[in-house]
């Protein structure tokens, strides 16, 4: 029996240790990829507390300071008067105005292709889809100077349409509206043909509702995606009672010198992570499952 | 695919696909085509005349050092910020798929960048690795390192890959992490039983299972680097100094935008398109084949 016991005993001891082990290593390494990740953020949340003397001394202090509700009020109501920056409240509402229009745009008008394409059968029905389909291999990048000439031409230069109107085609999300709605059972189809449902009815009765789920993570992907746009504003919007949050603070740096009011632009800075990086934690859910199923 | 019960009307799908059409075909298709007419035309000077000359653009944007140097800069940052964002992102997803404390708050923390627009990102890393007054760059400095990303052109090229690639990490994270929890638990437990330990299990199950994944991701940091991470490069360095971190994208648009030089822009915008091109069709044909695993 005793004997029985010694024999024993080691392997449970062993294996504990090897779990405790096991246990310990991934926390450990998670806690230095989140040090790693958090350190940037953390260094701006603090110097967006200091005074500019606190920040210009290397090194900076790494523990918050005082100075918070003067640098946030300033950024918001009067920007970086010393590059001559729009009041950062300004900036903030244009940034919305953007990513909310980009989204909804974007949802309105590609579920509707999408029901389209699927919910119907008309001649030049696949042509349209590619020509859709084809924009995934155009960003802006790739057509600056042309894309810049035509909304020019249309009188859209330094207007919220012409920030908005140009970035509403999504083959993404066409894509996978077109992907669910090819889910939906046949019968739910017939049996609104036999009630004598029109079209549109299906649609805004059992297609909208049905589609709640991918709308909602459409909504944090486009979000995220219209409020950190840079290039298309910086090109489409030289007024800079225009300027996104995002390009206001390229231009609140300048060329880093000692001109730059670094205490406000890292209170901006905060203050431009800030919505999107909430949407993405309020709708983890939601965002996860639309970053996975838009790159199907 | 199609489905078999269709509507009947004749006119309303195409009601329905006119604005996205409208949008594609206006500010999509058109100005790709201006793009590829005028990479066959030439401006003079002063912008009075242009003639048609062929490939005579593509010859010269191939044969400029300049541009050849910005292809290579391009490949070199592009396989450095893919590296630096995909393997600490593996390691932290598989070290996130094993733990069940704290899982969500893991998860939560590492995900947030994501958020951050590549500009802001860079900002974040220009102010840590500012010369005169970053925390990071006192820290070299007192190592002894002479750092100064204004001046030295590597300093500079190194401080723009690690913002892009510090933003992308949450990115493959996510995509990791699911790839991770796809793989059937009865597989790791069968392999456990028969003796494996956690390095073996890693290397003969896990990772040709997360192939498809990793392939994929590999694919879309390519696309990131290639084309989304102006912001970084135009926030942080503008592409100097010197252009030492001018990637193909700052100089169609400084070339394009500044320069004015609009043959030669839209033969760099006309190769640009054929390596989306063929980065897209390299994702698509993976897609088809993911089916199978």
């Amino acid at each position: 029996m005793a004997q029985a016991a010694d024999l024993a005993a080691p392997a449970p001891l062993a294996r504990a240790r090897a779990i405790a082990a096991a246990d310990w290593l991934p926390h450990a390494i998670l806690w230095v990829g989140i040090a790693i990740v958090a350190f940037p953020i953390y260094l701006t949340l603090v110097a967006s507390t200091l005074t500019p003397q606190e920040i210009a001394q290397a090194p900076m202090p790494l523990l918050p300071g005082g100075e918070a509700w003067h640098n946030y009020r300033t950024a918001l109501l009067e920007g970086a008067t010393m590059r001559l920056s729009p009041p950062v409240l300004v900036m903030m509402a244009n940034s919305l105005v953007m990513a909310l229009g980009i989204t909804f745009g974007k949802i309105a008008v590609s579920i509707l292709s999408a029901y389209a394409v699927v919910f119907f059968r008309f001649p030049l029905r696949m042509v349209f889809f590619w020509m859709i389909f084809i924009t995934l291999m155009l960003p802006v990048e790739v057509r600056i100077v042309p894309t810049y000439a035509v909304v020019s031409g249309l009188g859209m230069i330094n207007t919220y349409s012409g920030l908005v109107v140009p970035l509403i085609a999504s083959a993404t999300a066409t894509l996978l509206f077109r992907q669910f709605f090819l889910t939906i059972p046949d019968e739910y189809v017939e049996a609104a043909k036999i009630d004598g449902a029109s079209p549109m009815r299906f649609f805004w009765d059992v297609v909208l509702p049905l589609s709640r789920t991918n709308i909602a993570a459409l909504f944090v992907i486009l979000f995220i995606y219209g409020w950190n746009q840079y290039l298309w504003p910086l090109l489409m919007a030289t007024d800079k009672n225009l300027d996104t949050i995002v390009i206001g603070i390229k231009k609140m740096i300048g060329t880093g010198d000692a001109l730059t009011e670094w205490h406000l632009v890292m209170a901006t800075t905060v203050l431009a992570m800030l919505p999107p990086a909430l949407v993405v934690v309020l709708m983890q859910r939601w965002f996860v499952k639309g970053l996975i199923e838009t790159e199907k | 695919m199609q489905r078999r019960v269709v509507f009947p009307n004749r006119v309303l799908p195409y009601v329905l696909l006119a604005p996205q059409l409208a949008v594609t075909v206006v500010f999509f298709l058109w100005p790709a085509g201006q793009a590829m007419f005028m990479s066959l035309l030439q401006q003079d000077p002063f912008g009075l005349r242009v003639t048609f000359v062929g490939l005579a653009n593509f010859r010269a944007v191939l044969a400029d050092p300049d541009y050849v140097a910005a292809f290579w800069r391009t490949v070199y940052f592009s396989l450095a910020v893919t590296a630096l964002a995909m393997v600490p992102a593996l390691v932290l997803a598989v070290m996130a798929d094993r733990v069940l404390r704290a899982a969500a708050f893991y998860k939560t923390a590492l995900i947030v960048p994501y958020a951050i627009a590549p500009a802001v990102a860079g900002v974040l890393w220009l102010f840590m690795f500012n010369p005169a007054i970053g925390s990071l760059a006192w820290v070299l400095k007192q190592l002894g390192v002479a750092w100064n990303p204004v001046l030295d052109g590597t300093h500079a090229m190194l401080l723009v890959i690690l913002a892009a690639a510090w933003k992308q990490v949450a990115y493959n994270f996510v995509f990791f992490l699911a790839g991770l929890q796809a793989i059937p638990r009865t597989l790791l437990e069968a392999a456990a039983i028969d003796g494996a330990g956690e390095m073996r299990k890693f290397w003969t199950i896990v990772f040709p299972l997360l192939s498809p994944t990793t392939f994929f991701l590999l694919v879309v940091n390519v696309v990131y680097a290639f084309f989304d991470t102006f912001g970084v490069i135009h926030a942080v360095t503008g592409g100097g100094p010197a252009k030492a971190t001018e990637i193909l994208v700052y100089k169609v648009y400084y070339d394009g935008v500044h320069a004015l030089n609009l043959g030669s822009s839209s033969a760099q915008s006309v190769i640009l398109m054929a390596i989306v091109i063929a980065l897209t069709m390299i994702q698509f044909r993976y897609i088809e084949r993911r089916v199978h695993y």
